[in-house]
């Protein structure tokens, strides 16, 4: 049984820090939901909030429909997968997958059962009886999952459990949990401060900066429709050319820089005169003159296996950064020289400066 | 030890080594051999020692086990010394849990300085500070019978008077164990119990105290063996109906005069605390290496 989750304007403040503001969003029953953001951002204490260790000052946090004030943790129908994991040490495997149904007063026989059926689940049959402290990092991060699911939440909420692995197992676990929660529909709700984890396991992404939600989004429409200079800074690459607004129309708007006029698709917000910026993925550059041209002294060239990423600077100075597919490697421009970059209008995105 | 010889050199580690070596034979071991000596001989006028009936035999630890209240005595103060520990155990747990998971740094330094405090005075005069405020005529009294909970006033000294004084004597020495075993725990071990649905007591039971179990072994054994060997709260907060075997024992050397008998009375208790002592850390299955951590 799966709940859904809605925070309906929390808020949290520590003394005279606040940590989270006004922060609003509706996770569907069922749905992969990631909080990606820079440390400090709010992103934990939401969590926090989520699971019961946290009362919000401000706001209520409602899950399956029901309001979560006054209820702590062990009151909640959320577990909890913490960075740390938190494995208890001197319990055996299958001792810890059992402790939440130790604590629901499920008889010893019952509980074996039920936590070798979860090893199973997660492919570490027999390794019950082991101890945590014999078993690899990715084993530990199975059975704190195994722990988890054991009692049956209804959301199952993850700290950056991944942060602690190697990159190539990190990968490894990202499908595998993607995997169990299709298999097990449980609502899961994943804090990372790894754009790349959240956009690529998750159904939606909600994007915190500052203790601010800044956008609620597809992995998809996060990347091309930043809605917030913070959010298209943040997830992935960018070129931020900054101007002003000189013409609006058909959805895509003008913007006089440095470079002269260039054109992207445009913010609702926007009004002529207004200082804006214009943001243009690497990949969206090309090699050579065209519509929106942008040239630049290249620094240097880093070639990184599926591209290279040309390094230059604009005339004022800002960074450039374009990425030219390995198979039109020899398109790239020499370190050293002036080169010029076109993008398409439809690549680019204007939103007005905060 | 090879250790000790690359960083001192051979002269300096060799003088060090004597040193320690000196002191253990001639301050702890000499004088345990000497009382084991003593606890064999009969208590003789100096003319006869060394004479046909200066023999060896365990006729001094025999009359202590023939004399009904000697014999009393000390299993009470066996108990009672148990009963000690068990006791400081309970009031300390929760402030070390406290101090160790829940205090803020400042709430922290302040509840050290005042369990630490006190011990900057010495023993005698902390527990004679207990004895003022159990006097018949103290405070303690007076603040109950101004409040109207009590009618008369109490005569709090005798085993209450003694239990009271030693709790509070050997708080640091079960505090600081358990507080060092607590604070090691990682905090989001506690919150995951709690997270899996465990109550208070689970979460205890079954996370904490597990992970502190070297440490309430180590003070545990602390408490007990300072409690067994403990003569100034006995004596000054203790009645007539409350004596502790460490006044009997001081009776005969110094009040009977027969140190024989006062040291195999001594000896009785050592052997019997050590016993204590490895009995409780096979029951905790602790060994006496993390003890003298």
């Amino acid at each position: 049984m799966s709940h859904s989750v809605e925070l309906d304007g929390i808020g949290m403040t520590f003394g005279t820090t606040r940590a989270v503001s006004d922060v609003s969003f509706t996770v569907q029953a069922g749905e992969f939901f990631s909080i990606l953001g820079p440390s400090g951002c709010g992103k934990t204490t939401i969590l926090r909030m989520i699971a019961g260790f946290l009362e919000p000052t401000e706001g209520r946090v409602l899950i399956g429909g029901r309001d979560m004030r006054g209820l702590g943790p062990n009151q909640r129908p959320t577990a909890m997968i913490f960075q740390s994991l938190a494995l208890f040490p001197l319990m055996p495997v299958w001792e810890n997958i059992a402790f939440g149904l130790e604590a629901r007063g499920m008889g010893r026989t019952d509980r074996r059962r039920r936590a070798d059926d979860l090893l199973r689940l997660i492919a570490l049959e027999g390794y019950g009886d082991r101890m945590p402290g014999e078993l690899s990092g990715g084993q530990r991060q199975r059975v704190a999952i195994a722990r988890a699911l054991a009692v049956e939440p209804g959301v199952l909420l993850l700290d950056e459990p991944l942060s602690a692995l190697d990159l190539k197992l990190r990968q490894h676990m990202r499908a595998e949990l993607r995997d169990l929660q299709k298999r097990t529909g449980v609502t899961f709700i994943y804090i990372t401060h790894d754009q790349s984890e959240a956009l690529a396991m998750s159904d939606r992404v909600a994007v915190m900066s500052n203790g601010l939600l800044q956008q609620t989004a597809t992995p998809r429409a996060l990347y091309d429709n930043p809605a917030t200079p913070f959010v298209a800074r943040f997830v992935g690459e960018t070129n931020a050319i900054g101007g002003r607004i000189s013409a609006i129309g058909d959805g895509m708007a003008r913007v006089d820089t440095a470079m002269g006029p260039l054109h992207g698709r445009a913010d609702r917000h926007l009004a002529i005169g207004q200082g804006a910026t214009l943001y243009v993925r690497p990949e969206a550059l090309v090699p050579g003159a065209g519509r929106n041209v942008l040239s630049a002294q290249v620094e240097r060239v880093d070639f990184e296996g599926a591209f290279a990423m040309v390094h230059g600077r604009f005339a004022n100075g800002a960074a450039l950064a374009a990425a030219v597919p390995s198979t039109r490697l020899a398109e790239a421009p020499a370190p050293g020289s002036r080169a010029s970059f076109s993008f398409a209008p439809e690549h680019a995105v204007v939103l007005a400066d905060a | 030890m090879r250790d000790l010889y690359h960083r001192f050199g051979p002269g300096l580690a060799t003088v060090f080594l004597s040193l320690v070596l000196v002191w253990l034979a001639a301050m702890v071991l000499a004088p345990n051999l000497m009382m084991i000596d003593y606890a064999l001989r009969p208590n003789l006028p100096p003319a006869q020692q060394g004479g046909p009936l200066d023999v060896r035999s365990l006729d001094n630890v025999l009359y202590l086990a023939n004399e009904g209240v000697h014999r009393a005595i000390f299993f009470k103060t066996v108990w009672a010394s148990a009963l000690v520990a068990g006791l400081t155990l309970i009031v300390c747990y929760p402030i070390a849990f406290w101090m160790a998971q829940r205090a803020t740094p400042g709430q922290l330094s302040i509840a050290l300085m005042l369990v630490i405090i006190p011990f900057f005075i010495n023993e005698v005069l902390r527990t004679l500070a207990w004895f003022i405020l159990l006097a018949y005529r103290g405070p303690l009294n007076a603040v109950l019978l101004n409040l109207g909970v009590i009618d008369a006033p109490i005569r709090w000294q005798g085993d209450g008077g003694v239990l009271a004084g030693m709790v509070y004597a050997y708080i640091l020495f079960m505090l600081l164990p358990i507080y060092n075993a607590i604070e090691s725990l990682d905090k989001s071990q506690i919150e995951a119990a709690r997270d899996l649905g465990a109550s208070t007591v689970r979460t205890h039971r079954r996370i904490v105290i597990p992970h502190a179990k070297a440490g309430i072994a180590t003070g545990c054994v602390f408490t007990f063996m300072l409690a067994a060997g403990s003569y100034v709260a006995p004596a000054l907060l203790g009645s007539p109906g409350s004596r502790w075997f460490t006044e009997i024992i001081y009776n005969w050397f110094f009040e009977g005069g027969d140190w024989n008998r006062g040291a195999a009375y001594a000896l009785t208790l050592l052997v019997l605390c050590l016993a204590v002592v490895l009995v409780t850390l096979r029951l905790f299955r602790v060994n006496l290496t993390d003890v003298a951590k």
